[in-house]
């Protein structure tokens, strides 16, 4: 059985509201930060946990946190990043909903070590229900002296506001984020500056992840340096993984960082396996915008070794070979899922949450869409494939926010993996519209030749 | 000596320039001059904060700083992106940079209708500089273009959004020049445009018109010039006159023909940038010459389309056929004006008012 950090209490009932959350040891952290701790103190133990961002780059939050300007006679600001729209991604509901408090308390604490009197929580506007959640909370909390003006005693105000978005992808960019907030257009800002200079209504911001900055809140309970002796190297602690698609058990897990990718979808604790007997095809293991990849590389890397859960094995073999932890959605297919629509499918949603602003991702984004319903519908030619390569590849990286690299790499990852299928969908137009592919060799072993 | 201390040395393609802090990579390439300068078309001097969206400007920055030497991981805008002592950038010596922006040109002109004969931006369009130098003849996007609506917005001003790059210039003049915006991006990807919330006019001020003179392409037109003449046949010449508003630089370039003047507009230096905008009055309603005081022909690049025709100090070649033929003069096979019933001897371009029509030509019949 896994330690669990974060869910440990979300089964007892009531966990929603304070009263019940008090009881079973809630707000006893931001008690110990507020009257026992500096904000440096808090910082400084944030660092030493190892916390790396959950929403899905992984930076370290300790070292964001320090990078935050703190000139004088400016108010500084902490946002909440809870625009979790990332296809195959769902953990952010799931504590927003069911653990309210916990979030509080982390952005409590966060803001205290930050020095920051007013915090924003983006939410995105399709969760629609979640805001009066929070609300509530944020009302409770008020009244029982946890937010508002001189909490605990200590001189420390706070003010927690929740704003909903409007429905864009592209607003869980920190920038676009802050752009919105500020009421314009959500488009993402050129950086530099960066939003720990000038962010939020041009003053100093630090846009964290719903789920690391409910992850505060273990930190400081059990101390940075008991934290890191949870996962594996320098991914510490806890994650939470939304697992959907072709699985027993789909549904936001809490997972110690030192299980493997093969435990984590076979094992009764976790997902427990494919259904109806069928074989395991590709997955995506970090929500929509990382690789995918073909069964072989998903449990094994190239060298032969295991696959773990954790930010570094994932990542072996770079872009060649391995994926990316991201934010943590873990889409699983099967034999029976076709890679090309697959693609077509994400291709289309990055097209349509593209803000438009620079020219490569506004028009690579529906060009790559266009050519991939050619290819998925019959009517594809084998230089179309070749095509899509050459516009990711001059997407990626030449764009202004991460939106082109997160458009351009599913494809790229698919064309990499899976040229296989995409050819014989050319080749066989018409076979390619009754049945699927198939498993192929993706699950095979590794030939040692790749091994290399 | 302690003001020589504050420049930075910079390494552009090789060419070491020095220049203040806080300068951005392009104006660094600027003060060189010459090829090493990356195509900018969204990035404005003249305006504050644009730039960084079209990414034709992107480079290559080898080496970070002098105290830090790491090399940038990815290409870099280079209008945003401000120098560091000591850093060294790669434009036109990297072939990668010339790949990446290959490629922004090509996305710029998937959805672009290319109706560049029709366009009356056509010969002093940015796009067009740029997709000559940068392009390929051919397109790979095999699929519909995107079109809309031409709108009038505004009694001067016509929007043509379909030829539309998104440069978002126009949004940042309305926001800089005049006291009130009422244009901005609806919708996003790419079916976003530039609009007017319910189609509302653009004429509450007097600064609007200079939208038309920092679109890169013909996205934005002047109504009182449109479809007139092409810009080619136009002669600019450089003229100022007393304007009454204090904002307006009130120095022009007129675009005539004859005595008649076709069309006003800001001076614009080489980069395509205005020297200083102008007012809605000049542009729009002194369309007389006795407005104006003539300083004289406004100097073009001779690579432009717009010097065609204009035959100033040109050195034509000498004629060789009488060399070639040891003194005898070509026998005539056939006058071709006496088959043709166009290209009359009789009737010279140059005195014709506005546009050559077909009613310039008399055929026999019209004669009689």
């Amino acid at each position: 059985m896994g330690r669990k950090l974060l869910l440990d209490k979300a089964h007892i009932e009531g966990i929603r509201y304070f009263d019940v959350y008090r009881k079973n040891g809630g707000y006893a952290a931001a008690e110990k930060a507020l009257k026992s701790m500096s904000p440096d103190q808090v910082t400084e133990e944030v660092k030493k946990s190892g916390l790396r961002g959950r929403g899905g780059a992984g930076f370290p939050t300790g070292l964001k946190w320090s990078f935050l300007a703190k000139p004088e006679g400016v108010p500084r600001y902490l946002v909440c990043n809870a625009d979790e729209s990332e296809p195959g991604t769902f953990k952010d509901r799931y504590l927003m909903e069911f653990l309210p408090h916990l979030l509080i308390e982390g952005l409590l604490i966060s803001s205290y070590a930050l020095g920051a009197n007013t915090t924003y929580i983006y939410i995105r506007g399709e969760y629609a229900w979640i805001p009066d959640i929070l609300e509530a909370a944020i009302a409770e909390a008020h009244k029982n002296g946890f937010l508002g003006k001189n909490i605990l005693g200590t001189g420390f105000d706070l003010e927690i506001y929740v704003q909903r978005g409007a429905g864009a992808y592209i607003c869980g960019e920190e920038t676009a984020l802050i752009e919105s907030l500020e009421g314009k257009r959500g488009n993402p800002r050129i950086k530099p500056p960066f939003p720990a200079v000038k962010g939020l209504y041009q003053c100093p911001t630090v846009v964290n992840n719903v789920e690391t900055l409910a992850a505060i809140v273990p930190i400081i309970n059990i101390g940075g340096d008991e934290y890191v002796k949870y996962g594996t190297g320098k991914s510490t602690g806890t994650k939470l993984i939304s697992a959907c698609g072709n699985l027993n058990k789909p549904g936001v897990y809490e997972i110690e960082m030192n299980i493997s990718v093969e435990e984590f979808i076979y094992s009764d604790e976790y997902c427990g396996g494919i259904p109806n007997g069928k074989r395991l095809k590709a997955c995506i293991p970090g929500g929509s915008s990382v690789p995918i990849v073909p069964a072989n590389l998903l449990l094994t890397t190239a060298k032969g070794e295991k696959r773990m859960m954790t930010y570094e094995s994932l990542n072996d073999g770079g872009f060649a070979t391995g994926t990316m932890m991201g934010s943590g959605g873990f889409i699983v297919l099967d034999e029976d899922q076709c890679v090309v629509r697959h693609t077509l499918s994400l291709a289309r949603f990055y097209h349509h949450e593209s803000c438009g602003q620079c020219s490569p991702c506004r028009e690579g984004t529906g060009w790559m869409e266009k050519v991939l319903k050619n290819i998925e519908h019959g009517k594809g030619k084998m230089s179309d494939i070749d095509l899509l390569w050459d516009i990711q590849r001059k997407i990626e990286g030449n764009t202004i926010c991460p939106l082109g690299d997160a458009a351009a790499w599913p494809v790229a990852a698919a064309i990499r993996h899976f040229r296989d299928e995409f050819e014989w969908h050319v080749l066989n137009p018409d076979e390619a519209q009754r049945r699927n592919f198939g498993l192929a060799h993706y699950a095979d072993p590794l030939p040692v030749a790749a091994a290399v | 000596m302690a003001e020589e201390k504050k420049l930075f040395k910079v390494k552009i393609d090789n060419i070491t320039v020095e220049v203040e802090p806080g300068t951005t990579i392009l104006n660094a390439a600027r003060t060189i001059g010459g090829e090493v300068v990356p195509p900018a078309m969204c990035y404005y001097s003249k305006l504050q904060g644009s730039g960084g969206k079209c990414r034709t400007c992107l480079v290559k920055v080898t080496k970070g700083s002098e105290a830090d030497p790491r090399p940038m991981p990815k290409l870099v805008a280079s209008c945003r992106t401000t120098v560091m002592d000591g850093m060294e950038v790669a434009n036109i010596t990297s072939p990668e940079v010339l790949d990446a922006r290959k490629g922004v040109v090509e996305f710029l002109l998937i959805n672009h209708p290319l109706d560049c004969p029709v366009c009356d931006q056509a010969g002093e369009c940015d796009l067009q500089d740029l997709s000559y130098e940068h392009g390929v003849s051919g397109t790979r996007y095999e699929f519909k273009r995107r079109t809309f609506e031409k709108e009038d917005i505004g009694e001067h001003i016509k929007l043509h959004m379909t030829r539309c790059i998104l440069c978002y210039r126009c949004v940042f003049t309305a926001d800089q020049l005049t006291n009130k915006r009422h244009h901005g991006i609806l919708k996003r990807g790419d079916a976003s445009e530039i609009s007017t919330y319910m189609r509302a006019s653009l004429d509450h001020t007097n600064f609007i018109g200079n939208v038309i003179d920092v679109c890169p392409v013909g996205a934005l037109t002047d109504r009182t010039a449109r479809f007139k003449n092409r810009v080619w046949f136009l002669k600019p010449v450089d003229a100022h006159r007393e304007c009454s508003d204090p904002k307006c630089c009130g120095k022009v370039a007129l675009w005539m023909r004859g005595d008649e003047i076709f069309r006003v507009t800001a001076r614009k230096d080489k980069y395509g940038e205005v020297e200083g905008f102008i007012c809605d009055t000049c542009r729009f309603e002194k369309k007389d010459i006795k407005d104006w005081i003539v300083e004289g022909p406004r100097k073009i690049s001779r690579h432009s389309v717009i010097t065609a025709g204009h035959y100033v100090g040109v050195h034509k070649p000498q004629e060789t056929v009488m060399k070639v033929m040891d003194g005898r003069s070509p026998r005539l096979l056939m006058d071709i004006h006496s088959v043709s019933e166009v290209n009359m001897p009789q009737v010279d371009l140059s005195q014709i008012e506005g546009p050559a029509h077909s009613t310039d030509f008399p055929t026999k019949k019209g004669d009689q």
